[in-house]
């Protein structure tokens, strides 16, 4: 009846074919975190954290990480909506298109965005003719660009929530006299809440390293438009210690997010 | 366009683990003729600003050399020295300054001499029809004018601080790109009204970008600086390699690409 | 915004209606009066729940019409159908269906909420419908932590919070376990007895049918059968389906110590003892019959004189006057070996384990 499943009692054992390929699994991925730790210029890294160069850059990577997750919110939640139960022709190929930015390269995701809402791109030339708006190398575009990029993760996970989404509870909501808007409100919105909530996590941690389309789209600029992962870019070309300690701030918050978040959302979307 | 059996690769991010990758493949099965000594698979690291002229030097080098197989990886300076000095198989290195070739002899990585091939001055670039009016260094302060640099850090960058300085210029760009061929990028798609870029991107982009000449651009030259690696898989090939750049061949398509020569 | 549907309190529910599902197609007309109670009783796969939601207007009608009184839910001629949402409609799911993410006691509220009740108006009135179905101290209650019998009593409790003009129960005890659904089946009667609408409940339970119908309809196939009081329905089975399904022996008694003193005269000792007003009921097959007093074991024996004798399907009914009157399935053999014909008297006897007793 319900859906909830979660059965500590109920564990299979792990096969130990499995343990190997796992440890080398966790290998790959971690320790070259480890090295960046390893390499961590410790002693000035104070010196470095304090330097405006990193706070301002901080800031700016989270504002608009935050902005562009709840863009992704906005408009892709409905998205999700309309891919997870709306049928018409021609429904795969709008999925494939919405989650083409996951395999596009950022770069060429950033080359589009200029095409479309720079000041000589198709929608770009008439917010400039109209409302004397220019996008690009603004903050806005750093968040359209982050948004870009990360919003199919949020738009898989929420479809993906959705389709978990047992409709007789929709039906008996109908039954109940809910109209469509009610049923989504009070129905479909909460039993989806922790795969939505784990979506937006996905889209935050994605936009907060978004590089490629970002620099660009939205250029960089130190306070406007020079995110963390582009600073620790530019960084590289002259100042490795430098580099290093912007990645580590970057490692630091999103760990700490995610491990934070995750425990409280993301297993409760599985588990 | 024709490609040869010429492989090219333009490294965006850092990709160390492609570049090993990539450059171990191009040595697997490796058949070095020992007759005529210039054989087997040439790797050569080059600045991306030489892109368009070492690709000619390198179909004109398969050709002298009809057993050589030329693998040209362009990318930033500073990466490709990082490369090398990370061990990445290479037989030439030719980076845009003197810097990144003096961390690569720093850590032993040169064999003999390096010689200086080319110059390379800024010029400004402007989308065609030059919207915004740029005749000259002096415009690129005017309020409301969309201007794109190099980063500082990246040394396109570092020479447009120079010129402007030189100039008296105190310029308000709107962005600082990570390398000169983003800035190339966004004077093409009019996103910006002008940009700082090498003479050699101009002429490349001929017909999509129009150039304004700065006469004081001798304030910031870039040398070219060009050595063989000294682990070279194939030390034989990489100095016939340098001794093309070197020579009257090479000056010409140098020149035609917009390089000075020194 | 939400036009109001006018129906007087004493309008039936007209129903003639032919919905397709796939290869099935179920035809039927029902009446309901108000503070009716029809069972539609009859095997899985033959249309029940595509009724019930049909009515609640879930799936549309092939053809015909839904009404209550000059009301119209559904006509398909006309063109005229009222959606879901906007029909006067209770609806207790077979799973119950309550939300998972809500208590016991704002799942009650939740037709009065998105009818635009203020938060504290709807959950005093769901407090209310939680106190009358017994469960005053499980409203901050997640279902999951609810039993069987308590999330079946929240369902029921939320279907009637809207105080609907019709209400359907699909398969209301049938989720619950064997004890449990003894206990329940009384409560339930008096929740749907005491409801002034049409009230429509589905089984497959034969015993659910008797102690819930005021009307019996039996549906087979797509097709209304037999309709008619459970007495008319157990009297006069018009097929083997409604002759096995509610051939049936039931009383009203009232339980003391370890027997029920029946209504009709006559006593039965029972297995579980149970106090107060009661039902007795087993199946015709747990009847034996005697010409002489047997010896020793039953303690539930009674003179009877055979009133006709009807084959079923390979056995015989025999119908007995009392008191009590009670049905007997036997085989051919032993109507002959026991000479049974009308006006020959015999004894009948039940063991008490046959009995199903529960509280009335």
């Amino acid at each position: 009846m319900t859906r909830v499943g979660s059965d500590p009692g109920h564990r299979t054992a792990t096969p130990a074919a499995l343990w190997l390929p796992a440890s080398v699994g966790v290998a790959f991925l971690v320790l070259p975190l480890a090295a960046l730790l390893a390499r961590a210029p410790w002693r000035t890294l104070p010196a470095h954290l304090a330097g405006p160069v990193v706070r301002t850059a901080l800031r700016l990577s989270l504002v608009s990480a935050t902005a562009a997750t709840a863009v992704s919110l906005l408009l892709g939640v409905p998205l999700a909506w309309v891919l997870a139960r709306s049928s018409f022709r021609g429904k795969r190929l709008l999925r494939a298109l919405v989650t083409v930015p996951l395999v596009l390269p950022p770069v060429v995701g950033g080359v589009a965005l200029l095409l479309a809402f720079g000041r000589r791109g198709v929608i770009g030339r008439l917010l400039d003719s109209w409302f004397g708006v220019s996008l690009p190398f603004s903050t806005a575009a750093v968040v359209l660009a982050e948004a870009f990029v990360a919003m199919p993760f949020l738009v898989i996970a929420v479809e993906g929530a959705l389709h978990g989404v047992d409709r007789r509870y929709e039906e008996a909501a109908v039954v109940l006299g809910a109209s469509r808007w009610e049923v989504f409100r009070r129905v479909t919105l909460p039993l989806m809440a922790p795969g939505v909530a784990a979506g937006a996590m996905l889209c935050w941690a994605r936009a907060l390293g978004e590089f490629g389309a970002t620099i660009t789209f939205a250029g960089s600029y130190p306070g406007r438009t020079e995110t963390v992962p582009i600073a620790a870019y530019l960084a590289l070309e002259s100042d490795v210690d430098g580099a290093v300690a912007l990645s580590l701030v970057l490692l630091a918050v999103s760990v700490l997010v995610l491990v934070g978040l995750r425990g409280r959302w993301v297993s409760g979307a599985i588990g | 366009m024709r490609r040869p059996k010429m492989r090219r690769h333009g490294w965006g991010t850092v990709g160390l683990a492609g570049a090993l990758l990539t450059a171990g493949c191009a040595h697997t099965g490796s058949a070095r003729s020992e007759t005529t000594g210039v054989a087997g698979p040439l790797t050569v690291l080059a600045a991306a600003s030489l892109t368009e002229s070492f690709g000619t030097l390198g179909r004109e080098f398969e050709a002298a050399h009809p057993g050589v197989r030329v693998t040209l990886s362009f990318g930033a300076s500073t990466t490709l020295a990082a490369q090398i000095t990370q061990g990445a198989p290479a037989d030439v290195f030719a980076p845009a300054a003197p810097e990144p070739m003096e961390t690569v002899r720093k850590a032993g990585e040169i064999a003999g001499d390096t010689r200086t091939f080319a110059r390379n001055v800024l010029a400004i670039a402007v989308p065609p029809g030059n919207p915004g009016h740029v005749t000259g260094v002096a415009d690129l302060a005017r309020p409301g004018l969309r201007l794109a640099l190099c980063a500082p850090q990246v040394p396109c960058g570092a020479a447009a601080d120079t010129v402007l300085r030189a100039a008296g210029v105190a310029a308000h760009p709107v962005t600082l790109a990570k390398d000169v061929k983003l800035v190339l990028s966004l004077v093409k798609l009019g996103e910006v009204d002008a940009g700082l870029v090498y003479r050699t991107d101009v002429r490349s982009a001929a017909g999509t970008v129009v150039g304004v000449d700065i006469p004081d651009a001798t304030v910031a030259v870039n040398d070219y600086p060009i050595g063989v690696v000294s682990h070279a898989p194939n030390p034989v090939a990489a100095r016939a390699f340098v001794d093309l750049v070197l020579s009257r061949t090479g000056r010409t398509v140098l020149r035609d690409a917009g390089f000075i020569l020194p | 915004m939400r036009s109001e549907i006018a129906y007087s309190t004493r309008d039936p529910l007209e129903v003639a209606l032919r919905v397709r599902r796939g290869s099935f197609e179920l035809a039927a007309e029902l009446t309901v009066p108000a503070g009716e109670v029809l069972v539609v009783v009859g095997p899985n796969g033959a249309g029940k729940t595509t009724m019930l939601r049909a009515l609640a207007g879930l799936d549309r009608l092939l053809a015909g019409t839904v009404r209550i009184g000059p009301t119209i839910l559904e006509d398909v001629v006309a063109g005229r159908r009222v959606p879901p949402e906007r029909r006067p409609v209770g609806y207790v799911f077979q799973d119950y269906r309550l939300f998972p993410h809500l208590t016991a006691l704002d799942n009650v509220a939740f037709g009065l909420r998105v009818r635009g009740q203020q938060r504290a108006a709807a959950r005093a009135a769901a407090a209310g419908w939680l106190d009358r179905v017994g469960l005053a101290g499980y409203a901050g209650r997640k279902p999951d932590t609810l039993s069987g019998g308590q999330a079946q009593r929240v369902a029921l409790a939320r279907a009637l919070a809207t105080e609907p003009a019709l209400l359907l129960l699909d398969e209301p005890l049938a989720a619950l376990d064997v004890g449990t659904r003894a206990a329940l089946r009384g409560e339930l009667r008096r929740l749907v007895a005491a409801y002034d609408g049409r009230c429509l409940v589905v089984t497959h339970d034969p015993l659910d049918a008797m102690v819930l119908a005021d009307r019996i309809a039996v549906l087979e196939t797509g097709r209304v059968v037999q309709v008619g009081s459970p007495v008319e329905v157990a009297r006069h089975p018009r097929t083997g389906y409604v002759a096995g399904l509610v051939g049936l022996n039931l009383y009203r008694g009232v339980g003391e110590g370890g027997a029920v003193r029946l209504d009709g005269g006559g006593e039965l000792a029972v297995g579980r003892p149970t106090p107060g007003p009661a039902f007795v009921a087993f199946p015709p097959t747990a009847v034996a019959l005697y010409r002489v007093l047997p010896e020793g074991s039953p303690r539930n024996r009674w003179p009877t004189t055979v009133v006709d004798l009807e084959p079923v399907a390979g056995t015989i009914r025999v119908r007995l006057a009392g008191p009590p009157d009670v049905l007997a399935e036997v085989t051919p053999a032993a109507v002959a070996d026991l000479g049974l014909a009308p006006g020959v008297a015999v004894w009948a006897s039940v063991k008490a384990v046959e009995i199903t007793v529960y509280p009335a």
